[in-house]
Order: structure tokens, then sequence, then C-alpha cells
């Protein structure tokens, strides 16, 4: 059974259909890119799975329970994080003050710390600026400061919502080579990129999004040679 | 030794305002709207005081404490019912709600208690202190009003910043979405956030009552927007702010009322509201927020 099970979603803004009938699965300890053009719906998508906006029709199964109608919160402390497009770091508090409202659900103080030493392990930039006011940082280490936030609550499956956005391509390798340990280290991945290149090249199975379709799936390795994604999405 | 006395009055004023201001500063930053009815649930907290020791006879400090429980709950139901509805409705539509809930409270209360203007027995009954042999006179009221003001700030302070809740508060203050991606419940934010600032607002009306002892449908009304210019000058949202706002709404107000005109004051107060909309819109200590995209 897959870890994360979305079946015939649609969403809707007022009569603006954003999502028509999306279907795809996440396997536990998958990296799965969602890659799409600019207003394809990826991140409309990540937000039904959150809770965020609320699906019209279809289904959402996480871990064999069915999420659809939960509530945000309540998702979160299930097992699921989510690193929102923009980063959108609480701009006036702290690094650490931000990396423990990740940790907003849990109650186990041991496990929190044990966390937050694996995110200063994972990003040792956030432990030196720990008490850093979070809109002082580069985008580069607010990105970061999102994702550390994010592991924070442990999750089984990290939602990613362009990880990529405005960093320079040095700092994009750096966030990719990050999502992947931390993939190695056990936590599912949903990728959301319109940097399709290198979604591909760290994805195990890639879907591609089109005005709210899925118009194409399958292995990134196959994704990544086949000549309509390569015109469309590789610029080749 | 006049002007002093006057300006110890204006602080007791004050410090009375900036309570008020305490619950819409909060209800704003962290809710994003104007609770117009707020100065209304003053008054409703010092009619249940009223109606408890007046009528009653009880302990007044009980009464008190009945009276911000209920407070509490007329916060939170109002919120519920009348506000919690409208999330995501354009601000218009909650401001004119409130507005309405404002009016809905006031009509009760004519209901109830008619038009009669009840003489509010202080509950505090403390000697007053006298300076300067005598020509200093400082009202238990006054101190009173200035010591809890204080403590409510600083404790208000301490649990925003310290605790697991307070620290869920200035989450959703700054980005909803974001907060909830944390895993903070929202509505519960929001409504802990009601029942505070109205739970203050039973405070703010014994206080309030105690030391301008006429109780109406309307005492709760002009304080109420008096404390919500406080709460602009200050710089809305911010908890320190409320307190600077309501200070020198309250100085203000009485150095008017002593040496300009008693008919003029409550001009100069608001003029003071246009000029900072004018000049600082964000207030004394309002936040400015980094916008990085």
């Amino acid at each position: 059974m897959a870890l994360l099970e979305i079946k015939d979603l649609k969403v809707s803004y007022g009569v603006i259909n954003a999502i028509k009938g999306v279907s795809f699965d996440v396997e536990e300890g998958e990296i799965i890119a969602l890659i799409g053009a600019n207003g394809a719906g990826k991140t409309t998508i990540l937000h039904t799975i959150s809770g965020l906006i609320s699906a019209k029709e279809g289904s959402i199964v996480f871990d064999g329970k069915e999420i659809t109608k939960v509530p945000p919160h309540k998702i979160v402390s299930m097992g699921m994080a989510q690193v929102p497009e923009g980063r959108r770091v609480f701009q006036q508090l702290s690094v650490l003050e931000n990396l423990k409202l990740g940790a907003y659900t849990r109650k186990d103080k041991a496990g929190i710390s044990e966390s937050l030493k694996y995110v200063y392990t994972r990003f040792p930039r956030l432990e030196e600026r720990k008490n850093q006011v979070a809109g002082t940082l580069s985008g580069g280490e607010q990105q970061m400061l999102a994702m550390g936030r994010a592991l924070m609550s442990k999750p089984r499956i990290i939602l990613m919502d362009e990880p990529s956005m405005g960093l320079s391509p040095l700092l994009v390798t750096e966030i990719f080579d990050i999502i992947k340990v931390i993939n190695e280290g056990g936590t599912t991945v949903l990728l959301v990129e319109q940097n399709a290149k290198k979604a591909l090249s760290i994805a195990n199975r890639a879907y591609v999004l089109e005005t709210g379709n899925i118009s194409l799936s399958g292995k990134a390795s196959d994704l990544i040679n086949d000549e309509s994604v390569k015109k469309a999405y590789l610029g080749e | 030794m006049g002007f002093l006395n006057n300006f110890i009055n204006g602080i007791s004023l004050g410090s009375i305002y900036s309570v008020i201001a305490l619950g819409y500063t909060m209800v704003y930053g962290i809710a994003k709207m104007l609770n117009f009815a707020h100065g209304d649930v003053i008054m409703v907290g010092a009619y249940i005081v009223f109606v408890l020791t007046t009528g009653a006879g009880m302990n007044p400090y009980l009464a008190l404490l009945i009276s911000m429980v209920a407070c509490t709950l007329l916060g939170m139901t109002i919120e519920r019912f009348a506000y919690r509805p409208l999330r995501g409705a354009s601000p218009l539509a909650v401001l004119i709600t409130a507005i309405g809930v404002s009016y809905f409270l006031q009509n009760v209360a004519l209901l109830i208690f008619g038009t009669q203007v009840k003489s509010f027995k202080s509950i505090l009954e403390f000697p007053s202190i006298k300076l300067a042999g005598g020509k200093i006179i400082i009202s238990d009221e006054t101190i009173i009003t200035i010591v809890v003001s204080l403590i409510i700030m600083i404790g208000l302070t301490l649990f925003v910043n310290k605790t697991k809740p307070g620290r869920a508060m200035l989450a959703v203050s700054e980005d909803r979405g974001a907060a909830q991606l944390m895993g903070v419940n929202v509505n519960a934010t929001i409504a802990l956030t009601f029942a505070i600032g109205s739970g203050l607002a039973a405070v703010a009306g014994v206080l309030l009552c105690s030391t301008y002892p006429a109780l109406s449908s309307q005492t709760g009304a002009m304080p109420g927007i008096k404390a919500f210019v406080a709460a602009v000058l200050g710089g809305i949202g911010s908890i320190p702010g409320a307190l600077i706002g309501g200070l020198a709404i309250g100085v203000v107000e009485i150095l008017s009322k002593t040496y300009i005109s008693s008919q003029l004051a409550d001009a100069i107060v608001f003029a003071i509201l246009i000029i900072v909309l004018l000049v600082k819109p964000t207030g004394i200590l309002g936040k400015k927020y980094i916008e990085k995209v």
C-alpha cells in the first residue's frame, strides 16, 4: 500500500477548475517529483494534501487513513510536513524559535532536542545563526530554515514546494543534495518543481502536470530522456 | 502641583485605555480584524460586577472573578458565532458585523437595565496617598489601576513570548497558512485570543467604573473607541504599543480637558488618530514587515 494515495482529485477556485481529476501515489521511501509549468496546479495540489484548501471531489489517503477532510493541524501530527513555496519562515522570530514551531505538535522533549541536533548537522549554518531573526537570513538560508523547520516535526513525508525558487545554481545543487540525504535518512519526499532537470535527477518517479491534469508519468530516468519532456521542460 | 495631579489622573485614565487597547491590539494582530464590540464587553463586565455586588451583596473580588469568566465566555461566543463564519470574507463584512455585535450588546443591556444611569460603587477600598504635604493626592483607584495594567502588560508579554500557545499566536499573526503547516490550530488560537482580550475587558470595566462610577449601556462605547485610537497610536498589533498609546491618550485627554476645553478634549483625541494615520500609519511601535520575494 502506498504511503500517500491521491485519487481523482478535483479542486476549484470558484468557477475555475484548477485540478481536474488527478491521481498519483507516493510509496514509502521514494522521492516523487511533480513537474509542470507555472500555473499547472502544482502548489494547489500540495495545499490540498496539507488541508489548507479543500478538495471538491476525490480522495487523499495518507498511511491508510482518509485525510481529505482532516484539518491541516491534525495532518501535521499524523506525520506530514510541508516546506511551502517562498519558504514562508516566520520573519520576526529567531531561527531557533522557527525550528521550535516546527515541532509544535510534538510533546517528547528528548525527541525534539534530538531532531534539533539532526537539523543542525544537516544545516550547520542554522546553528551558527540560531539567535538571528529569520527575516535577516539570505534566501538560501531561509530555504534551509524552512526545510529544517519541516524536519522538526519528524515527518514520514515532506512535501516540498519549489525549493529551488530564487536561488543561485550553486545553492540549488546544495539544496537538492540535502533533499537526497534527508530522503536517505528515511523520509519520503514529494517534490514540486519547475526546475524539471534537477527534480528528475534525484527523483525515483515523476508525474508531469499540465493545466490541472497529469499528462505523463513514469520513472524519472525514463522521463529525463523522453522527447516531449525534453522539449517542454528541459529546454533541449 | 495642579498640573502634576492632572498628569497623574491622565496616567490613571491612560492605564485603563491601555488595558482596553490590549484587547484591540491582540485581536487585530492575530485575527486581523477590528473588534468594535470590545468596548461593549467592558460594559457587560461592569454590569455583571454591579449586579453581583450592589444587587446580591457578593464579595467584590469574587464578583470580578465571575465577571472575568463570563466575559471570557462572551468573547469566545461572539468569536464563534459572529466572526468565525466570516473567516475569509471581506474585512468590511467583518467590520460591519463587529459594529452590529456592539449595538446588539448595548441594546440587550438597555433592555435589561433600562436607561437610568447606575452608580457603580468602587470595589477598591484602600487609603489614597498624599504627597508633598497633601498637595499631590494619588487616589487608591489610580494606584491600583496603574499597577494592574502594568501587571497585565508584563504577564501578556511573557505569555506571548515564553509559552507554546503564545508562540502559536505570534505564528498565526505573521502567517496564518504557515502556522497551520506547523500544526497550529488557527481557530483555537484565535478563540484563545478573544478569551484573553475579553477577560481583560472585564478588568478594564471594573477599573473604569471604579474611577468614573456612572454605569450605562453606553459606558464602554467611548472608552472603547478611544482605546482603539490608543492602539493605533502605539502601533496596532504591538503589546507595549498599547501601553504607550493608552498612557499618551489618557494624559492628552485629561490635560486637554483641564487646560483647553472639556468639550474639545474628545476632538483633540480623535485629531491624534487622524494625524497618526497621515504621518505614521504604523504607529509608534508598529511593525514593518520585511517583504522578500
